[in-house]
């Protein structure tokens, strides 16, 4: 959300994609712990050390995708699976592609700690991943089929697709649908399902869950030293999270 | 070509629980101990940042490295076996500590029950309750024959615990802290049971109540309930380990001598002697033969079984035969249980590896089994490990796996809903068992060990009745929506289920029926003792470490024997 110019408190509300009806409901106030809105209409997110998102987070650039437009692709699908809504930010918001950028770059995108030699059979399900490719290759290839399949399903770019018809691809994805190589589009998408809520939910040090929004909704407090003082309460503990780092 | 060292009197494979143990034990008793450990040196000071559930319970950073060794996979004999190429099913150990490192830390006795379940079966049911395609045998000891090494391996470890199953085997000693701490789900589990008239207790656990020195003068902390331990290392020194307990105090006497990046390859032996191991620097390259007086294979099931296969000693199980006994009785663990949504919320993301509460009432043969078409049952607990937000994702049944009602009901329930959970015991099956793959190699050139398991009708009889008893309880602590565990149909090395790996090789009374007499010690060679969770005949419905500790006790003591009288020990 930018600080910059007039946006107006029904933009926002827009924006984030809450319902304005839901205010008047009174849903809104317990479902936006931890924004504010301020007096002139824009948002920020406040931190209980005072600094706000705009502050904080960390820097938006790529190590893995090459061109906006895969990396487009991959936030709207990301987005698609876990969205904003009157709980909070969604993948985008909260850095999520950026966090897979930056895993695909390393351990995880050339699965160097995993078995790789062949030969390479297919299996059967119950004996798991049996792909000679790498994780990095795998979400090149699906983004490049999601893009594909977008192209001949709507004659349209997926970034310019609706939220539905997105859905129906991802949909097409997860159900194997999809004819990729190596791998099946279901792998592809429980991949891309998995790496969304890794990047909502790990530790910020990573590159996603910004300033901690993913755990604040979850109502998890992050890295505590520890609940013995508490664990035998039998009240519900709301505690403000804390990340790695903030010893 | 290998460069030969000075000769030692034990050389230990693998650095875990019972090659901690074994060090421990040797070393007092004045034996120089080599132990050679594939991984690296790691402790409490390692894990200051250890509250990183991406690293650490995501992407396993503490567990076996699979692109050097895994294990092969199929379903059944028919099937070819492929290579386990993330880790999922069971999180293998590497590194100081092993998996004992990463471990929960609820460490139970087997019943006396498991260590005569053949005669006590045939006894109540009468001989054929299973059939003949299950290997069900005793143990070649009773519990009151392990009850000192029970007694001892708790005491080294600190355990916290109560004294209220009435189920248990007969305790020389209370538990050596108290239980943990109660909290409201227990509390309400606690209520449950005794209205279902069962019987609730603490889970015995290695995660310390309270500040205790151990009998080796180890100091072990308070567990402060951080919620970060299981697939985690304690950053303070309050879970029991083998690096904070056994292996310093083999460090201590001067005689223990601790070598990392040393994957042994084989076990090298002279007519019916072994005369020491072949070891690879990972590091260096470099080739070393470490000769010794006494070969103890401390590397858990999978290479247990595999070095022996590799070096072959002993005959290996054939399934079509029967013959043979390296590799047969491979056994797991299965697991009842059902999940429970809730109105109120709890603090679930509070915890201890080994907090819980359980009832041994449908453990064993605690219950009536004439009506059942399975033996044996299962421990049933609710713990609290502490659930954290990228693995726990509970939403009610219907709801689509991903997009705005998955968020919704996923980030609702994440402190709303939490499951009961039995470790189901696991009966050994004629066609589950361990053997050398033939196409897949490791990265020293030596074949993976092939596994080919699969669930069997008293496991899936087994499941259906416990996860039922699951739901009983669920109902009574007053679930909004109760969803027992769906039924079990083929074993899926994919998702997590257990690191209770159990068999192949089998400690027995007689070498028709296993690979290690009851000092844990080789049956064809004198010289040579194997310890792991292999040893046992079948898993019993707990965590095995209790059983396997004391076990490693009794391995440790045959050890010590063997360097003064020499031959057979039984
Ligand atoms: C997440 C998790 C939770 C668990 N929770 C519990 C619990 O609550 N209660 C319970 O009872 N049990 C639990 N367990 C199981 C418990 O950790 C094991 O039973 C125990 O650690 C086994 O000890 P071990 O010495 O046999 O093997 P390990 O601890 O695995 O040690 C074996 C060692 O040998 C080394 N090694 C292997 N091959 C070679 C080789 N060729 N050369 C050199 N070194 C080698 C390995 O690197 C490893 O360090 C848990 C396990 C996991 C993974
Ligand atoms: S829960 Fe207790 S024993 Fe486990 S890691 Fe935390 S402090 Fe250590």
């Amino acid at each position: 959300m930018s600080a910059d110019n007039n946006v107006s408190r029904r933009d926002f509300l827009k924006t984030t994609g809450i319902a304005a009806g839901t205010l008047v409901g009174g849903g809104l106030i317990g479902g936006l712990v931890g924004y504010n809105i301020n007096g002139k209409g824009t948002a920020t997110i406040e931190h209980g050390n005072g600094t706000t998102s705009e502050a904080a987070g960390s820097p938006k650039a790529k190590m893995f995708f090459m061109n906006e437009r895969d990396f487009k692709i991959l936030s709207n699908a990301t987005e698609r699976i876990f969205p904003k809504d009157d709980l909070g930010p969604g993948a985008i918001d909260l850095d999520v592609p950026y966090f897979i950028d930056h895993q695909l770059a390393g351990q995880y995108g050339s699965n160097s700690k995993e078995y790789m030699q062949g030969p390479f059979g297919e299996g059967s399900p119950t004996q798991g991943y049996q792909s000679r490719l790498t994780r990095a290759e795998i979400f090149k290839q699906g983004i490049a089929k999601m893009e594909t399949e977008a192209q001949s399903r709507f004659k349209k770019s997926f970034n310019d697709l609706e939220g539905k018809q997105m859905d129906e691809i991802l949909t097409a994805f997860q159900k194997g649908d999809i004819q990729m190589s190596g791998v099946t589009s279901a792998f592809f998408f429980a991949l891309l399902r998995a790496a969304t809520l890794e990047g909502a939910y790990s530790d910020p040090l990573y590159g996603g869950n910004r300033n901690m929004e993913g755990w604040r909704m979850k109502g998890f407090p992050g890295h505590q030293m520890a609940y013995i003082t508490m664990i035998e309460d039998p009240k519900f503990q709301k505690i403000e999270p804390n990340q790695l780092g903030n010893h | 070509m290998a460069t030969t060292l000075p000769s030692v009197d034990v050389v230990t494979v693998g650095v875990g629980w019972t090659g901690g143990i074994v060090a421990a034990e040797c070393s007092k008793a004045g034996l120089k101990v080599v132990g050679l450990e594939r991984g690296q040196k790691r402790g409490t000071e390692d894990f200051l940042s250890i509250h990183d559930e991406y690293r650490y319970a995501i992407r396993y950073d503490l567990m076996q490295n699979l692109s050097k060794e895994t294990v092969t996979f199929r379903n059944n004999r028919k099937m070819q076996a492929l290579p386990m190429r993330q880790l999922g099913s069971f999180l293998l150990g590497e590194g100081l500590g092993g998996a004992g490192t990463h471990w929960n830390g609820m460490t139970f006795r087997f019943l006396p029950y498991d260590f005569q379940i053949k005669t006590m079966t045939d006894e109540r049911y009468g001989a054929n309750k299973l059939g003949p395609d299950y290997l069900l045998q005793d143990w070649a000891l009773n519990y009151d024959q392990l009850e000192p090494y029970f007694d001892k391996f708790e005491k080294t470890l600190g355990i916290s615990g109560d004294d209220k199953n009435p189920f248990a085997g007969k305790r020389s000693s209370a538990y050596p802290t108290p239980p943990m701490k109660m909290t409201p789900m227990l509390q309400q589990f606690e209520k449950a049971t005794k209205n279902l008239k069962l019987s609730p207790y603490m889970v015995p656990s290695a995660n310390i109540s309270e500040v205790y020195k151990n009998p080796d003068g180890e100091t072990i902390n308070a567990c402060q309930y951080c919620g970060f331990c299981e697939r985690f290392g304690c950053e303070y020194g309050a879970k029991s380990s083998a690096e904070i307990t056994v292996v310093p105090t083999a460090l201590k006497t001067g005689n223990f001598d601790l070598r990392f990046n040393s994957n042994v390859v084989e076990i090298l032996k002279q007519g019916n002697k072994a005369t020491g191991v072949r070891y690879i620097d990972t590091v260096s390259g470099e080739e070393f033969i470490q000769p010794a007086n006494i070969v103890v294979l401390t590397s858990y099931v999978f290479n247990n079984a595999k070095l022996l296969m590799v070096s072959n000693i002993g005959q290996p199980y054939d399934p079509t035969t029967g013959k043979g006994t390296l590799g047969r009785n491979y056994c797991y663990q299965i697991l009842p249980g059902a999940s429970g949504f809730f109105d109120e919320q709890y603090n679930t993301f509070m915890g201890a590896g080994s907090l819980g509460m359980s009832i041994d009432d449908y453990n064993g043969d605690n219950f009536d089994h004439s009506e059942l078409d399975f033996i044996h049952g299962g421990n049933i607990a609710l713990t609290q490990t502490g659930t954290r937000p990228i693995s726990s994702n509970p939403t009610p049944p219907d709801t689509p796996t991903w997009g705005p009602e998955f968020k919704k009901q996923s980030i609702h329930y994440y402190t709303r809903s939490f499951g009961i959970g039995a470790q189901g015991a696991s009966m050994p099956h004629k066609e589950n068992y361990l053997s050398l793959d033939s196409n897949y190699k490791d990265a020293y050139g030596l074949p993976l060990i092939q596994l080919t398991y699969n669930f069997t009708d008293q496991d899936r009889a087994l499941h259906k009745f416990i996860s039922a008893r699951a739901a009983d309880i669920m109902k009574e602590m007053g679930a909004k929506t109760i969803v027992p565990n769906a039924e079990i149909t083929d074993y899926n090395i994919v998702p997590y289920q257990t690191t209770h790996n159990t068999g192949g090789t089998v400690m027995s009374s007689t070498p028709d029926k296993g690979v290690v007499n009851n000092y844990l010690q080789h049956w064809d060679i004198e010289n040579l003792f194997a310890i792991s969770a292999g040893s046992f005949a079948h898993n019993s419905g707990y965590n095995p470490t209790g059983t396997l500790g004391a076990l490693a006790y009794r391995c440790a003591e045959g050890v010590v024997k063997y360097s003064k009288s020499g031959g057979a020990l039984v």
